[in-house]
């Protein structure tokens, strides 16, 4: 007849209090523009306590600075390349499988890396069918990494649909920068 | 003539505390406004079968002092916007009323000034501040034969509360309707302006709010610093169930908002993600997305996780689950086709159905009886707009059109409304919108807020 309308109420609340957080840094990808043919990280800063430059060849250098650098840094500094998909797409693009052909061999020379795989999408999807091609696309990814051999738990993918644009503007380059598999590097 | 015997719990305000240790502790709760033993209630009816006319008034205050003049103007015209709500009445014009004297009691109506006016049915009451809050009382008069067709009191501490609750009252009372006053909105929103920490971009989290169905007294629920998204009432009002990623990967969790419990439908990272619960009209299982078995399947488990099983099997997507009013079938949506679709399936698993062949079709929402139709999102140019599907004609019609994009509706538990987002004041917002297309308002203002469900 009648609702029992929304009783009384203890106030309360989950304050499902901050959990395990999730600690994993996430990286800046490069621009879509710089990105597809990239080749070798940017050589990061050298550790001020490290001598003249010129004491240290440069390719240790920077072998060294990676192996050494706090996961922040070495997110910031992207040595895995993000991948751009198709509109409504989860394909991997030959420009694409070029890119994780070159991330698998960073993640076979730092054979001790544990990496996230972000699936991302653009607005123009709806927000629900968003989270799910967007975890097609970072499964996708993950899938082609292991065809190349790298090992599935070093793998895990998450995706945020729509959640978090790289660009928020609503621009078709944006568009183009938000359709992506991102990779964060959790453990080294 | 029709008599009015139940005794009715009254809600009383939603408060839902904060868990932010900057804000203010939350207001205490609010005590039901008692009911009086009801006594005989006349319906009013208008001329030639036409809705009734009404006026209602802002109460009189029975004391000068400033907070309850203000209180007596606020259940007035609250209680005006509720009961316009419905559209089941008409209503002289607000900018009329300084034009007829004010009545300053009950008993100093000028009822021949609103006769002239045309009105059947005139609405006025009392309020003044007691040791327990607000004490309002209201009455229905029928203008012609100066009867009081209808007479309650309320005590709360909620002014707007006893609008709302008189306005359901007055709706079910007056026209066997199920208002939605007291009802209330939850949804998603990035306004709280935290960002994600640990991150080397810049992420904005998302948290989980609710507000009244009119977009006052917003609450929020979640603060954890990282993605909440896409809230359900249950069935009762007393839980919200939601997709977060404070576990690192999408997760179902229930929020208990007045026990201040929290269940975890879905455990951590080791059964793939888990997003967009969705409850069974009982309230005893929820209906979710889940890639556990490799792929985006919709599946069904009680609300404390146990007893899984799942409900489809497609290599597709399955995603957008909804419950049909009955608990007996599941709309969802496919892309099995090739693009998204809506499609339903008879909680065993059988007689699956597509029911839409549109460019794009996500979010359907099963509206209750009397009404038979499902909402959902439809791509129409770049963005989307809400259609309805009457699922007893075939029959589609529009509802929005292209201001914006359009998207996630949810129904109103007494299906004559819906809410939905739109892009089309700029960020992404939470709008109502009566189910023939009238009647646009926009619930929120600041930031974005999106994947709307609306209370039952």
């Amino acid at each position: 007849m009648r609702r029992m309308a929304v009783g009384m109420f203890a106030l309360a609340v989950m304050t499902s209090a901050a959990c395990h957080k999730n600690k994993a840094p996430v990286a800046r990808p490069a621009t879509p523009a710089s990105m597809p043919s990239s080749t070798a990280p940017a050589p990061p800063s050298p550790p001020s306590p490290v001598p003249a430059p010129t004491m240290v060849p440069p390719e240790p250098v920077r072998e060294d600075a990676i192996a050494s650098a706090s996961l922040d840094n070495l997110n910031k500094n992207a040595p895995l390349k993000p991948v751009f998909f198709e509109y409504d797409s989860d394909e991997l693009s030959s420009e694409a499988q070029q890119v994780l052909n070159e991330n698998a061999g960073v993640m076979k020379k730092y054979a001790t890396w544990a990496v996230t795989i972000e699936g991302h999408c653009d607005e123009r999807g709806t927000a629900e069918y968003n989270l799910a091609l967007g975890e097609r696309r970072a499964v996708n990814t993950r899938a082609y990494l292991m065809s190349l051999g790298i090992g599935a738990d070093r793998m895990r993918t998450v995706s945020y649909g729509k959640e978090f644009p790289f660009d928020s503007s609503h621009s078709e380059s944006a568009f183009e920068k938000n359709r992506r598999a991102h990779f964060v590097i959790t453990a080294k | 003539m029709m008599k009015h015997l139940f005794a009715t719990t009254v809600a009383a305000g939603l408060v839902v505390g904060l868990l932010r240790a900057q804000q203010p502790p939350p207001p205490a709760p609010t005590q039901p406004p008692p009911q009086q033993p009801t006594e005989i209630v006349t319906t009013i009816s208008g001329e030639g079968g036409s809705a009734p006319r009404l006026v209602v008034l802002d109460f009189i205050p029975l004391s000068s002092d400033a907070e309850t003049v203000a209180v007596a103007r606020t259940i007035g015209q609250v209680l005006w916007d509720d009961l316009n709500y419905e559209r089941e009445f008409s209503f002289i014009p607000r900018d009329v009323y300084s034009t007829v004297p004010r009545a300053t009691s009950l008993e100093t109506i000028p009822f021949d000034r609103w006769r002239e006016l045309n009105a059947d049915g005139l609405i006025i009451g009392t309020v003044q501040k007691g040791s327990d809050g607000l004490k309002a009382q209201l009455r229905l008069y029928n203008v012609r034969t100066r009867q009081i067709a209808y007479n309650r009191e309320y005590t709360s501490s909620n002014a707007r509360l006893i609008a709302h609750t008189a306005s359901d009252e007055l709706h079910e009372s007056q026209r066997a309707l199920k208002g939605v006053a007291r009802t209330k909105i939850t949804f998603d929103s990035d306004r709280a302006g935290e960002r994600m920490g640990g991150t080397v971009e810049n992420r904005g989290v998302k948290d989980i709010f609710v507000t009244d169905y009119d977009g006052e007294n917003s609450r929020q629920i979640t603060a954890n610093k990282t993605l909440n998204i896409a809230p359900r009432w249950s069935p009762d009002g007393r839980s919200i169930a939601y997709t977060s990623y404070r576990r690192g990967g999408a997760n179902i969790f229930i929020s208990n908002i007045f026990q201040g419990t929290l269940v975890e439908v879905t455990e951590g990272n080791k059964v793939g993600e888990n997003w967009l619960p969705a409850w069974a009209p009982d309230g005893s299982r929820v209906a979710f997305t889940s890639t556990r078995d490799g792929n985006p399947e919709v599946y069904i488990a009680n609300r404390d996780g146990s007893g899984l099983r799942r409900l489809t099997n497609h290599p597709g997507i399955d995603i957008s689950p909804t419950w049909s009013p009955s608990g007996t079938q599941v709309a969802f949506t496919s892309d099995r086709s090739g693009s998204p679709q809506i499609y339903i399936v008879g909680v065993d698993g059988l007689n699956l159905q597509r029911k839409t062949s549109e460019s794009y079709c996500d979010k359907p929402t099963w509206s209750a009886p009397p009404y038979n139709e499902i909402a959902y999102a439809s791509r129409t140019g770049p963005g989307f707009d809400v259609k309805v599907l009457d699922l007893a004609t075939g029959q589609t019609r529009q509802l929005t059109f292209g201001e914006g994009s359009n998207e996630s509706p949810a129904f109103a538990p007494n299906g004559r409304h819906l809410v939905f987002t739109s892009t089309r004041s700029g960020k992404t917002h939470v709008f109502t919108i009566a189910r023939d297309g009238r009647d646009v308002r926009q619930l929120t203002k600041t930031g974005n807020n999106e994947k709307p469900d609306w209370s039952k």
